[in-house]
């Protein structure tokens, strides 16, 4: 029961919310929905019998087709970290004004419906839906209240992943018309009867559209364009939560129904991620606007757990896991932080930024902690995670590990770069007139830095949420 | 047999209607009403209520899947009268009569879903046929209403000469119009003998003429022209209803016919599908005008329909046709609606609809969305119908491939119609639109939602 209710309450409060034209209203709405479904999805994973977990009724008989939700231990640390990211989110903008705010609240919190869909559908056609509802409102949100080309990227945007929606669409006809039951049903699809050497072409129409999605170079072009154009709240909820989509459906949906082919072909595509990591960080050296940095350098981050999915292992997946709640809730910070700094100084430049430590110092504390999470530090959160996918990457192949090392030596130079550049040095033209970070941003952050710290140095409740279902997925595979 | 008696005589009443009253509105009610009337009167026989008995010696059987697809075409002849009723009556001055082709065209429809033999195939697309060629050229002095009604009627009839050729041909080597054997006229001759010559040129001339009246690339030139030029109105019902008529008809002609070609069958039909969405998809991109770009992208639903009569008979492709159906005439419908009533055809006319009028702007992307075949709505359930059964019938992979890349160009240039809705500054021309117009688009909207969660809302109905 609990995750139909993750998914009618953001409903619900989605499609009342399109009435409100209150701004303050309008705001306050979506933030007590989202915080009743973080109460909901917290009350549910851990207070909550398993029985309370899954939840299935018919849907299409003739096809196969059932509604089948469950919270099990693969959705479990996603579905969190989408109830956590909506709130922060959405407190931390709140001093954002919008043309038409009941429309965006109200799209937000459906992105919130199929984002959670995603993670919960235990059925290849709801997983499906839930896979292009999650995309629809984005889609509005950056074209309508994004940057100035916002209508021509995020139209990119959508295309590119509607591409690859529809090529995991015949793959999932060619995987259903091989299960032994004529149902869409995860437990038939891990159970076909596809032969190793008929894998591949499903397998490869599942994974290009996940790939767009993380995104895996060389899928990624429309990525940094998508999250500078959008609204900031998008971008947050685009790379927070949406591309952790990709990551996940891999883990559910390609590695136990295509165990063959992903076996086969996880070399290459593990040089893939890596050369993308590589990069992703060299493009990032090179920028001037915040945004854009964030976005190639979370880039590098997908393509280090992507590459640690296929490498497989119990530590990998596990670090996997873990990385994803963990990049998901620094990266939002750092997303805070740009809109900060754009929202009072009107500018995204690094080279026209500089010395605010003088002048925001709270700021500044925030920033810097954030950065050190974004590089991994030790006593940060990215620490526990990037040290098991590290693991899983070094079990499988020394050469690559140590390519994929020289990408976290790149962060380090850019986000230092980036900390200097904003925070130090002499106070530049703009910054002069540089106040403080707004309230509801503030505490936002305060809270995140404080989970940056305090999973950094006890990470272990992260570790035992994902311990289960890797077991599972090892067992399948 | 009833849809046929009824629709016919609702024909002559309407007719006559225009001697009695003058009246645009009550004309549009009877009308309206008379829809609703053959619905009933079709939904009696479905449910063994009441039914004409006449002996027609087998030309004509009804069965429960070509009642249902009656219902279905006249469900979205209901909406669209609801709809776009008024704007019927703003084309000319014989607006009775417009009702009465109408309704003629539905008995074409009711003929088409019955047929069990080449010659009532002729004539009900016939029947369905000269209707549209006069309803066409109906706004009289208009320019390209007529040369579009010309042109229609001009290769309308080359088509339908090349059909009663292949008819012919196809008598004249087995002696028989009929589809009694299993398989078709395979049946009669020998099973293990090569067809002969004579049977296999029929049907391909009788394919060709299929094609050309679904408007099936190569044989698509007259469709933008004509939908372009005829009173949008008009284009409204014939690239929804008459369309899914003609593609129902093109199904089942072929269901028992296909095993004569043996091999070459699917050579053809891939040849057709994959030319019909190449030239709809590809061509649609480049155009400015909304309603030429409907024009484009009915040729290319069309290639995406053809999937089912690749599918022959499997099951879930025979459902799909009718899911088809049902989502994109009621898209079709709802966004032609709309379309009707702003000033300025171009996408530049649709800029910032969406702030001048909420509720046309959300249904337009509602129905855009159902073209586009996106999940949540009717269109995708329909694209995905006809694309398993392809597939369950051992269909190419690469054409399913090819299919949905073309369907992500699709989406392409039905969503620059949303971006120039929502996006976009302007202030859009409007005809006055009234309350209940409004209502019907979120009704009909509603439905489209509705069938992209649930088809077996409508398709449950076919089996009790």
């Amino acid at each position: 029961m609990i995750p139909v209710l993750l998914l009618f309450i953001p409903l619900v409060a989605g499609i009342l919310g399109f009435f409100i034209k209150d701004q303050k209203a309008a705001s306050n709405w979506a933030i007590v929905a989202s915080v009743i479904t973080l109460l909901t999805a917290v009350i549910g994973i851990y207070a909550m019998p398993a029985s309370m977990h899954q939840f299935e009724a018919t849907w299409l008989p003739s096809i196969g087709a059932s509604f089948s939700v469950a919270l099990d231990g693969m959705s479990k640390m996603l579905v969190l970290l989408t109830a956590i990211s909506m709130p922060l989110i959405l407190i931390a903008t709140r001093n954002n004004n919008y043309s038409n705010p009941g429309a965006f609240y109200a799209l937000m919190s459906l992105a919130q419906v199929g984002l959670m869909g995603v993670f919960v559908s235990m059925d290849a056609l709801l997983f499906y839906f839930f896979w292009e509802l999650a995309l629809i409102p984005v889609y509005f949100l950056s074209s309508i209240w994004g940057g100035e080309k916002r209508i021509a990227v995020t139209f990119k945007f959508f295309i590119y992943t509607f591409i690859g929606s529809l090529l995991m669409l015949v793959g999932i006809l060619i995987a259903y018309l091989h299960t032994k039951d004529q149902s869409f049903a995860w437990s038939s699809f891990t159970n076909t009867d596809l032969t190793s050497g008929e894998e591949t072409l499903p397998f490869f129409l599942f994974f290009i559209a996940f790939a767009i999605k993380m995104p895996i170079f060389p899928l990624h072009t429309w990525q940094p364009d998508a999250y500078e154009q959008a609204p900031t709240a998008t971008t947050m909820v685009l790379s927070g939560v949406m591309v952790k989509m990709g990551l996940f459906a891999v883990i559910r949906w390609v590695l136990p129904l295509f165990p063959f082919a992903a076996n086969q072909f996880e070399m290459p595509i593990i040089i893939l991620s890596v050369v993308g990591m590589i990069y992703a960080s060299l493009i990032a050296m090179q920028q001037d606007d915040i945004k854009r940095l964030i976005a190639y350098s979370s880039i590098a981050h997908i393509g280090l757990m992507a590459a640690a999915i296929f490498a497989g292992g119990t530590l990998g997946l596990q670090g996997v896991q873990v990385q994803m709640f963990n990049h998901g809730i620094n990266v939002i910070g750092l997303w805070i932080l740009a809109n900060a700094i754009e929202n009072t100084l009107g500018t995204r430049k690094l080279s026209e930024l500089g010395g605010l430590a003088t002048k925001a110092p709270t700021m500044a504390i925030l920033f810097v902690v954030l950065a050190f999470a974004n590089i991994a530090l030790p006593l940060t959160n990215a620490f526990i995670g990037e040290f098991l996918l590290f693991n899983g990457l070094f079990q499988y192949n020394i050469w690559i590990a140590a390519a994929a090392g020289v990408s976290i030596i790149l962060g380090a130079v850019y986000t230092l770069q980036m900390v200097q550049k904003v925070l130090f040095g002499e106070v530049s033209a703009v910054t002069t007139n540089a106040t403080e970070i707004n309230a509801y941003s503030k505490w936002v952050l305060i809270v995140i830095v404080v989970a940056v710290i305090a999973l950094g140095v006890y990470p272990q409740p992260l570790i035992d949420l994902t311990k289960d279902s890797v077991n599972a997925l090892l067992v399948i595979k | 047999m009833n849809a046929i008696i009824v629709s016919a005589l609702l024909g002559v009443v309407m007719m006559f209607s225009g001697i009695f009253t003058t009246n645009k509105t009550i004309i549009k009610n009877i009308a309206t009403a008379g829809v609703l009337f053959l619905l009933a009167a079709n939904l009696m026989e479905m449910n063994n209520l009441f039914s004409f008995n006449i002996n027609t010696h087998d030309l004509i059987v009804t069965q429960r899947y070509g009642l249902f697809f009656n219902c279905i075409a006249y469900g979205a002849t209901f909406i669209y009268l609801v709809l776009s009723g008024t704007d019927i009556t703003e084309v000319g001055v014989n607006v009775a009569e417009y009702f009465a082709l109408i309704f003629f065209v539905l008995c074409g429809v009711a003929i088409l879903s019955s047929f069990n033999g080449l010659l009532m195939l002729f004539i009900g697309v016939e029947i369905l046929s000269i209707p549209l060629y006069i309803l066409t050229g109906s706004d009289k002095r208009n320019l390209k209403s007529n040369e579009a009604s010309l042109k229609y009627f001009l290769m309308g009839s080359f088509s339908t000469g090349v059909m009663l050729m292949g008819i012919a041909l196809m008598y004249g080597a087995t002696g028989n119009f009929g589809m009694v054997h299993s398989n078709g006229l395979r049946g009669v001759v020998s099973a293990t003998q090569q067809p002969p010559f004579l049977l296999v040129a029929g049907i391909v001339l009788l394919f060709a003429s299929m094609s050309f009246k679904v408007s099936a690339a190569p044989f698509h030139f007259w469709t933008p022209d004509v939908y372009d030029g005829a009173p949008s109105v008009f284009t409204s019902f014939m690239s929804t209803i008459v369309k899914a008529a003609g593609m129902l008809a093109f199904i089942r002609v072929f269901e028992n016919q296909y095993t004569i070609l043996g091999p070459t069958w699917h050579i053809i039909v891939d040849f057709a599908i994959v030319t019909t969405l190449l030239v709809g998809n590809i061509t649609a991109v480049f155009q400015q005008s909304v309603k030429r770009m409907l024009a484009y992208s009915s040729i290319a639903q069309a290639g995406f329909m053809l999937f089912a009569l690749y599918a022959n008979n499997t099951e879930i492709a025979k459902e799909g046709i009718l899911l088809y159906a049902a989502a994109y005439s009621s898209a079709t419908i709802s966004i032609f609606a709309v379309l009707i009533k702003l000033q300025d055809y171009t996408l530049d006319g649709f800029n910032g609809l969406a702030k001048k009028e909420p509720v046309l702007a959300f249904a337009a992307t509602v129905s855009l969305l159902s073209l586009s075949g996106i999940p949540l709505t009717a269109g995708f359930f329909a694209k995905y119908y006809v694309l398993a059964g392809a597939l369950q019938a051992g269909g190419a992979l690469w054409l399913i491939i090819v299919a949905v890349l073309l369907a992500a160009v699709s989406v392409y240039y039905y969503f620059r119609v949303i971006q120039a809705m929502y996006f976009k500054e302007g202030d859009p021309q409007t005809l006055p639109i009234s309350g209940g117009f409004k209502a019907a688009l979120i009704v009909v909207a509603a439905f489209i939602v509705i069938l992209g969660v649930w088809p077996s809302a409508l398709l449950s109905w076919l089996y009790f």
